[in-house]
């Protein structure tokens, strides 16, 4: 490191002068205000003795070695016909080597070119002077001079011509279009479009399948074509009907407000102070205009439809026969009925189906049965006998649906005072009968008119009752004009099992108990009301009611209680009176006699399944609605004592054997 | 047809019905018993009512729908039974017949 040798050695030799200075500072202190010089040594300086630094320190030198140059170079020598080691290493580096531009006018180079310049300038001036004398005596020469000399020149009289084209002026152009026409269409979405949207879509899909299927069928083509029309007015629209009918109910029920709460929430309270007997309050009065002069032949409720009760009208009176109307009343619209259907005869008898409780079955008095769809669109019968299916000759006073259905049609039977029962099954496309009964005259042993009576053939049927008791679902009644009551099976046609003897005119309508199975009741002409039980020949209990029983029903809620309908006075001046009796409560008397109707005879019947009302109907064509008071409907009477395992059921079986007890008990005493 | 008829007729002349309109779906007075104006004003404003009443019920549940819309008030009971294509209305005075 030869600056750091140098270093001290330059403070070796500045060391050296001071004593020198110092010396001169004295000698000249006196002349100058000089500052002392103090020389202080540092700590780290080398004491380097005078002879030292006498001493001649060899210099250091920078030799010029290429680190990576190649030291082994090896040529072959031709000359001496061997590889030689080149020993000359070419040691230079060249780092960064750049031309300059620049020379001083005073180098060589600068001569040179200063040199070089007057040449041409020379040169030039010789050049111009000879062509200037060469021009004006010697021009071929010249031609053949300037090729040598000037190379550029074009010897073919070359004229360079250029032509600038006009250049492309650019020009913009642009209009703008009225905006075309928008409009902003906005609205709320709600969850339920949504869902019409989807539905209606897989509507249209499911169309769209049906109508693949049926293409080809054009009937079915019409159909429908038919259909839209029709549905195109929507004031004659299905859904018009549905919500018009609705609408009259609802008109209905306002304006009958108070009708309608007698009905639901009235109870008659002073039936509380009055101990076994009770009232009926009149509600409703159904009557349409087509019925109007016709007497109610039959009243029947609906099974199902506890509010929906149908009624036929036609005549009794012989001389008097018109065509006969079937309405269906509804309680939910009392001014109008709900279904009419007019049939050529007088109606006679109808029952619903207790399955099907659209299907109404009717009978009559020209002996035809028909059977109704209350629902058809049509007012025609789905089925009607005929002649040759061997229909009956004479009214038919009742029908009844059959429950027992193992032979898989709907059937039912009916009753004639042609003295047949029958059987008619709903087959495909026809009705078809079966007879069942024929009601063989029994002429009472003794008298002479035996013979006569057979010859007359048989007992006119008036009207019958099936057993509804599963036990003995086989046994039915039969009330005949003569006044017996038979008992008769559907298994053993053709004769009687029992034949019971009491009602001397006759029977009108014969009634199984509903809870107890070995209880009936009928209604006769004789004026008398009879309990039977049908173990036994003669009737357990009698009630005169001075006056021809139309009809006789039990209640639907006690197995004691009934209700039988009788016309007082004579002529004009006749009122219906239904009376009811709660043998429970009474047994000698009624518990109710009412007049419902004034100038009209009570024809029929019947109570209501589910609601505290019954219906009478009399011969104007009109239907009452009665409110039974709270006494004429005890059902069972629960005490502390009553034991609480016995069902309802049990109750009212109890009750009617009690009743019995009581009766066998004062007959024989 | 006769039959939406007859019980059109028959609503008419119940107690108490002051007047029956049918509008249809657009709002349009089809029939109407009541004098133009009110036919007007009844049409119009209780399709919106319909319309709004629908609205909250298919909004409760999509698969639910309208069927019937009564609105008592102290003079009139007024019943709508609308329907896709049509909206049925009758006006009543529940308590005319109970007065007398």
């Amino acid at each position: 490191m030869p600056p750091k040798n140098a270093a001290p050695k330059n403070a070796a030799q500045r060391q050296t002068p001071p004593p020198e200075g110092g010396d001169a500072a004295e000698e000249l202190g006196d002349d100058y205000d000089m500052p002392v010089i103090v020389k202080v040594r540092p700590d780290d300086q080398l004491n380097i003795s005078p002879e030292d630094l006498e001493k001649e320190v060899p210099p250091r030198v920078l030799y010029p070695l290429n680190p990576r140059a190649a030291h082994n170079t090896t040529q072959y020598s031709f000359k001496e016909k061997c590889f030689k080691v080149d020993e000359q290493v070419d040691q230079v580096v060249m780092h960064f080597a750049m031309d300059g531009l620049i020379l001083l006018k005073e180098s060589p180079e600068a001569m040179d070119q200063i040199e070089v310049f007057e040449k041409k300038e020379a040169e030039q001036n010789e050049k111009e002077e000879a062509e200037a004398i060469d021009e004006d005596f010697d021009p071929p020469e010249n031609e053949k001079e300037i090729p040598v000399k000037n190379p550029l020149r074009n010897q073919f009289n070359f004229s360079e011509r250029a032509a600038q084209s006009k250049n492309a002026i650019l020009r913009e152009r642009s209009w703008t279009t009225e905006p075309p026409p928008t409009t902003r269409n906005y609205g709320t979405v709600t969850q339920w479009e949504i869902f019409d949207q989807y539905m209606a879509e897989i509507e249209a899909a499911k169309e769209k399948e049906k109508d693949d299927k049926k293409s080809g069928k054009s009937a079915y083509d019409d159909m429908s074509e038919k259909k839209k029309k029709s549905d195109s007015d929507p004031t004659y629209s299905e859904n018009m009907k549905l919500s018009i009918k609705i609408m009259e109910r609802m008109v209905n029920q306002n304006a009958e407000n108070e009708v309608y709460h007698d009905f639901k929430y009235w109870e008659d309270r002073s039936d509380e102070f009055r101990d076994g007997e009770g009232t009926l309050l009149p509600l409703w009065r159904f009557s349409s205009e087509k019925a109007k002069k016709k007497q109610v032949t039959c009243i029947k409720w609906n099974p199902h439809y506890s509010d929906l009760c149908a009624v036929g009208f036609g005549s009794y009176d012989f001389m008097r026969q018109g065509t006969g109307v079937i309405c269906c009343y509804s309680l939910k619209n009392t001014r109008f009925p709900e279904y009419v259907f007019n049939t050529d005869a007088g109606v006679c008898s109808l029952d619903w189906h207790p399955a099907h409780p659209a299907v109404l079955a009717v009978g009559l008095y020209d002996g035809t049965v028909l059977v109704y769809d209350v629902r058809a669109r049509t007012k025609k019968p789905i089925y009607q006998s005929t002649v040759r299916t061997n229909k009956h000759t004479d009214p038919v006073w009742e029908v009844r649906w059959n429950n027992d259905e193992s032979t898989g049609a709907l059937n039912f039977y009916s009753i004639s005072s042609d003295g047949r029962v029958s059987n008619w099954f709903l087959l495909k496309n026809k009705l078809e009968s079966e007879e069942v009964m024929e009601l063989k005259l029994m002429g009472s042993p003794g008298t002479g008119e035996e013979d006569e009576t057979s010859l007359a053939g048989l007992a006119g049927g008036l009207c019958f009752d099936f057993h509804s008791h599963s036990d003995h679902s086989h046994l039915f009644l039969v009330g005949t004009e003569e006044g017996r009551i038979h008992k008769c099976s559907k298994a053993f046609s053709g004769q009687y099992l029992e034949t019971y003897e009491g009602h001397t005119m006759a029977v009108y309508s014969v009634r199984w108990n509903p809870f107890h199975e070995k209880i009936f009741i009928s209604a006769s002409a004789d004026w008398t009301v009879k309990l039977w039980n049908h173990e036994n020949r003669f009737a357990i209990l009698s009630f005169d009611l001075s006056q021809a029983i139309g009809d006789v029903a039990w209640a639907p809620y006690s197995s004691t209680t009934f209700a039988a309908i009788t016309s007082d006075g004579a002529g004009g001046s006749t009122s219906g009176v239904v009376h009811v009796y709660d043998l429970s409560v009474n047994r000698n008397d009624h518990i109710c006699a009412q007049k419902v109707v004034k100038r009209a005879k009570l024809t029929h019947v019947a109570f209501s399944k589910s609601e505290p009302i019954i219906i009478v109907g009399d011969d104007r064509g009109g239907v009452n609605t009665l409110k039974l008071s709270p006494n004429l409907r005890i059902d069972v009477v629960r005490t502390d004592e009553t034991d609480q395992n016995l069902t309802d059921m049990d109750m009212q079986l109890q009750k009617m054997e009690h009743l019995l007890e009581m009766v066998t008990e004062t007959k024989t005493t | 047809m006769s039959e939406v008829e007859e019980t059109l007729n028959r609503i008419k002349t119940h107690k108490g019905v002051s007047g029956i309109v049918i509008v249809n779906s657009d709002g349009v007075p089809m029939r109407s018993t009541l004098d133009s104006k009110q036919t007007l004003q009844y049409s119009a404003l209780i399709s919106q009512l319909a319309a709004k009443a629908r609205s909250v019920v298919r909004e409760l549940d999509p698969q639910n729908d309208l069927t019937f819309l009564r609105i008592r008030s102290k003079k009139h009971e007024i019943m709508v039974a609308p329907d896709r294509e049509y909206i049925l209305i009758v006006i009543q005075d529940p308590n005319a017949d109970q007065g007398s």
